[in-house]
């Protein structure tokens, strides 16, 4: 850990590609004949909690997903601990957005979360008790284990989105990637998914979350990743969540007065 | 008659169709069942009208070969290539067009269906082989139904159900969440087109027995039932599979016990009486339990914010609202409260403030999501936890003249 922590104040550019979690070159993924997301590097930094910010329609989900292996890039590679992503997909655990599914599905709280052990389990293999008893520690980690055998559709939306969040601790991966997972939760979620979160990072852990609330970046992440569409600055808060990095991802979106303001509040 | 029929007494035929449309009801409502989790059940009819140009051709190269046209293991192998093909022209427009799913299947539909439709008019002006009866597989036509035809679909049902055991787990993923079980490296094309390709073998197992137009009814019906009657994807699928076989005994047993009854038809007619059944009377989601649980609801209403108004000395007004109170007991005719009124109103009054404490604390999280305003507190708390609230007010108010 103690090494781990003095390799976070380094610039990112001299870490070594085979040490780090979740590295990105090249990435261009295209709807369409237009980029969303265009010659992208990241280099994610081992034990870190990285936000992925910018604004609306800048590419941040069609990134994670492009890191996931969910959509197909033009060109690029990502890389996993320093080998191809399809050898390491066992590492990655994946919250989408909590708006991506339909909540009517006929299941329950418990179905889901076993959904993260389809790995340990197998295609066509059995479902053991040991299974189910971690699947349900699992929700007992995010406070949801009074729910498990709740029909989804009862859930509220941060309840929704601590089943998704149980669902990839059941995978036990090394890396957590999350889309938006504080969009519409309300304040005790927020807090039950960031001490959740935070644990993880304790055990060595990284995380790399889409984020929209400008506010509490420094309060939650070590690092940030600014992209709009190309990528804006990469490093520490302390380095890259500054008043001009911002200017620069949101343009005009965010009054100046914003930004000084934030950049107040970061010292 | 009925009743002869319903116990297999009608005759050889008889009982080979009855036995053939269960497997095959059975078959396709589990198979179905996937289709409509994933949210695709239409493909399914474009899948089934694409099967149709495929049974010409097979006639036409049967016949040419010097065989006999109407082979139904030729002819089905023919069908399931031409839907094949149709459902690969289905994946390719939706996924390389900007067009829509909905517009792609009805384009593959229609095209396919024409075609079809073509060459059994040019079959039947060409007078080779004994072409009379390819148009039963629109419909189905099982009176000439053979032992091999029985074997062909009795073995088709259940190679589709063996494989459906196996892929129930990773066709659930995927139906519930693609983009997740894509993440997690499940080869989600894959799985999409083994489901497409179950459908494909229970549409043409289906061609001799309901035909290529009313399949689709017994793929899709069957799932809608059973959702009304389960939460849960696993129990979707059984009660599928038993509505799609009861409905394909029941309906072969109708149409044995009279004379022109046609099978396929009255198969589907069946399933949509054990679908409207459950859309009525099904416990949970049929309509007349939402009504009632409704009407029950409304009056809980009523009585809980006529008991607070009693409980605070505030006047009520609605009539419904006095008439409820009255009919419990709890006020008079004049509208004062009885003794019993005001014991009740005193415990409502503190069980509000009970909740407030149970909902500001995390601890109570999931009892408290079950607050809805009306419900017991001691229903979802144990009396420990509302000892520890009532602690937490402080004693007892007393109960208000």
């Amino acid at each position: 850990m103690l090494e781990l922590a003095t390799e976070q104040g380094k610039p990112l550019t001299e870490m070594d590609l085979a040490d780090s979690p979740l590295a990105i070159r090249g990435l261009t993924v295209s709807y369409g004949e237009k980029p969303a997301v265009f010659s992208v590097d990241m280099t994610v930094q081992p034990g870190s909690m990285t936000a992925i910010i910018g604004p609306n329609g800048a590419g941040k989900s069609t990134l994670l997903k492009a890191a996931l292996g969910v959509i197909k890039p033009l060109s690029g590679q990502v890389q996993v601990f320093g080998r191809p992503l399809d050898e390491q997909r066992a590492q990655i655990a994946y919250v989408p957005q909590r708006a991506s599914v339909d909540w009517e599905f006929p299941t329950r709280v418990i179905d889901v979360v076993v959904m993260g052990l389809y790995r340990d389990v197998g295609l066509m293999g059995r479902l053991r008790k040991q299974h189910i008893s971690r699947a349900q520690a699992c929700l007992a980690r995010v406070g949801m284990e009074d729910f498990a055998d709740r029909q989804i559709g009862q859930l509220s939306g941060g309840q929704q989105q601590r089943v998704f969040l149980a669902r990839a601790l059941a995978q036990n991966a090394a890396i957590y990637l999350l889309d938006e997972p504080f969009a519409g939760v309300d304040a005790a979620t927020e807090k039950a998914i960031i001490s959740v979160l935070q644990s993880l990072r304790a055990e060595g852990k990284t995380v790399v979350a889409v984020h929209h609330d400008l506010a509490t970046v420094a309060e939650y992440f070590d690092n940030v990743f600014l992209i709009n569409t190309r990528k804006i600055a990469e490093g520490t808060v302390a380095d890259a969540f500054t008043a001009e990095t911002l200017q620069a991802t949101y343009g005009g979106r965010l009054a100046t007065a914003q930004v000084d303001q934030l950049a107040l509040a970061l010292g | 008659m009925l009743w002869d029929a319903l116990l297999l007494q009608l005759g050889y035929n008889a009982t080979l169709v009855a036995v053939g449309a269960t497997l095959l009801g059975i078959a396709a409502g589990v198979t179905g069942t996937f289709l409509f989790l994933r949210k695709r059940a239409l493909v399914s009819d474009a899948i089934s009208h694409a099967t149709l140009p495929g049974v010409g051709l097979a006639f036409i190269v049967m016949v040419l070969l010097g065989g006999e046209g109407r082979n139904l293991l030729g002819l089905l192998i023919g069908s399931a290539i031409s839907a094949g093909i149709g459902l690969l022209c289905l994946n390719w427009l939706t996924r390389n067009t900007r067009l829509a799913e909905d517009a792609a299947i009805g384009a593959v539909l229609s095209v396919f269906f024409g075609f079809g439709i073509v060459l059994l008019t040019v079959i039947q002006s060409m007078s080779i082989g004994r072409q009379a009866g390819l148009e039963g597989f629109l419909l189905g036509s099982t009176a000439g139904m053979l032992w091999s035809d029985a074997v062909v679909i009795a073995i088709g049902g259940a190679v589709v159900l063996a494989l459906i055991t196996l892929l129930r787990r990773p066709m659930t993923m995927v139906a519930f969440d693609p983009e997740y079980a894509m993440a997690q490296g499940l080869p989600v094309n894959r799985i999409d087109l083994a489901m497409m390709g179950l459908v494909m073998a229970v549409t043409v197992v289906g061609l001799k027995i309901v035909g290529l137009i009313l399949i689709v009814a017994l793929l899709i019906i069957p799932p809608v039932t059973a959702r009304f009657w389960t939460e849960r994807a696993e129990r979707v699928v059984l009660i599928s599979g038993a509505v799609g076989g009861l409905a394909g005994y029941v309906g072969v047993a109708i149409s044995a016990s009279a004379p022109n009854l046609p099978t396929g038809p009255i198969i589907v007619l069946v399933s949509f009486v054990l679908f409207a059944i459950s859309l009525l009377l099904a416990p949970g989601r049929g309509a007349l339990a939402v009504l009632i649980r409704h009407l029950r609801f409304q009056r809980q209403v009523h009585m809980r914010q006529g008991l607070l108004a009693l409980a605070q000395g505030q006047p009520i007004y609605e009539s419904l609202t006095l008439r409820i109170l009255r009919r419990a007991g709890l006020v008079r005719a004049d509208g004062v409260a009885t003794d019993a009124g005001k014991g009740r109103a005193a415990k409502a009054l503190r069980d509000e403030k009970r909740w407030e404490v149970a909902r500001a604390d995390q601890a109570h999280e999931a009892a408290a999501q079950l607050y809805d305003g009306l419900r017991d507190i001691e229903t979802v708390l144990t009396q420990d936890q509302i000892a520890d609230i009532d602690r937490h007010i402080g004693g007892p108010q007393g109960i208000p003249a």
